[in-house]
């Protein structure tokens, strides 16, 4: 899932500071998974705006609205209705939900609530860590399922680089040194052959540094 | 027992603190409340298991929040005590009314 961490109280108030009708938009996708912009969260965030401005004596009208999804055009159609009675939009969606919410309603003031922070997996109830960095070039069959990219500080190919010790990543004494864990699983699995192959270098321009990425299935298109 | 506790609480009645949740408590305060507590059962001895347990975090949680809000945290509290403990419910109502007092209203209007 994308997981995402909403801003601070005071970051939001600043945002909303010119505006007295907001309709505070969240999703029900992975940013309702992640706890950070479902419908509770737009609940939770809607009373605190209002208490904040209680306290200094003004006041604030939110629509609470939660989509499916803020990605798709289906669903964010079903904000067209009454979306110009509102002098901006606040999205709790991950930052693409924000970014097509605002693509949608060009002349409309879309303003985050959410930083997006990664992809990744739900390793216990609350916690949330990266497995992915969406790299476009798959290479997970050859490391026992641990992804160097995302999962190594460097994103190097053909590690551990010397900065692992004892199996922690010199980065950070929580991160586990991702070449440990591949090194780790491989034995487990008995295919530590795998290990001695060199991967080869990796061509980045299927990652982000190629631009702005677009996949099109032409048989699913409708014109 | 013929207790009395002050007449300023408003008891909001919930199957188990396990259902009391942040957005809950905020509506409270959202409301005008000058404080909310959440009288749960003893540590241990939840008949959901852990409701009570959840619902200190769900308070530490808000207090982080009111403390974002800029308003005091000691506003929200949580104290365990027996359904047969009905002194000590008194006692905490009066604590907690004396704890509001001496911090004053809210500045939430309701």
């Amino acid at each position: 899932m994308i997981v995402g961490n909403r801003k601070s109280l005071e970051e939001i108030l600043e945002l909303v500071k010119p505006y007295k009708k907001i309709l505070l938009l969240g999703c029900r996708e992975c940013i309702t998974v992640c706890a950070a912009g479902g419908e509770r969260e737009v609940g939770v965030l809607a009373s605190e705006l209002k208490i904040a401005r209680k306290k200094e004596g003004g006041d604030i009208e939110i629509k609470e609205f939660t989509l499916e999804r803020q990605c798709d055009v289906e669903y964010i159609d079903q904000i067209k209705p009454f979306i110009d009675e509102y002098e901006a939009v606040v999205s709790m969606a991950c930052g693409a939900g924000i970014n097509y919410t605002a693509d949608c309603f060009p002349k409309k003031i879309v303003l985050p609530a959410i930083n997006t922070t990664f992809m990744g997996v739900s390793t216990e109830q609350g916690v949330w860590s990266e497995r992915c960095q969406g790299c476009g070039e798959c290479i997970l069959h050859l490391t026992g399922g641990v992804c160097p990219v995302a999962r190594c500080a460097k994103s190097i190919f053909n590690g551990p680089c010397g900065g692992s010790a004892n199996g922690v990543c010199e980065v950070n004494k929580d991160t586990d040194c991702a070449w440990q864990l591949i090194i780790d699983r491989l034995k487990g699995q008995g295919k530590l052959e795998n290990y001695e192959k060199i991967i080869d270098i990796k061509d980045w321009s299927s990652a982000r540094d190629g631009g702005p990425r677009t996949r099109i299935r032409e048989d699913l298109r409708l014109n | 027992m013929r207790l009395s506790y002050p007449t300023n609480i408003k008891i909001v009645k919930v199957p188990c603190t396990g259902r009391v949740d942040v957005l809950t408590m905020l509506k409270a305060f959202e409301a005008g409340a000058d404080g909310v507590c959440v009288a749960g059962c003893l540590e241990g001895e939840c008949h959901f298991l852990k409701g009570n347990l959840r619902a200190r975090k769900r308070v530490m949680y808000l207090k982080q929040l009111l403390q974002e809000l800029g308003i005091e945290p000691e506003r929200a509290a949580i104290y365990n005590l027996s359904s047969a403990q009905g002194q000590r419910f008194a006692q905490i109502a009066q604590d907690m009314t004396d704890i509001i007092r001496a911090l004053g209203p809210t500045p939430v209007k309701g």
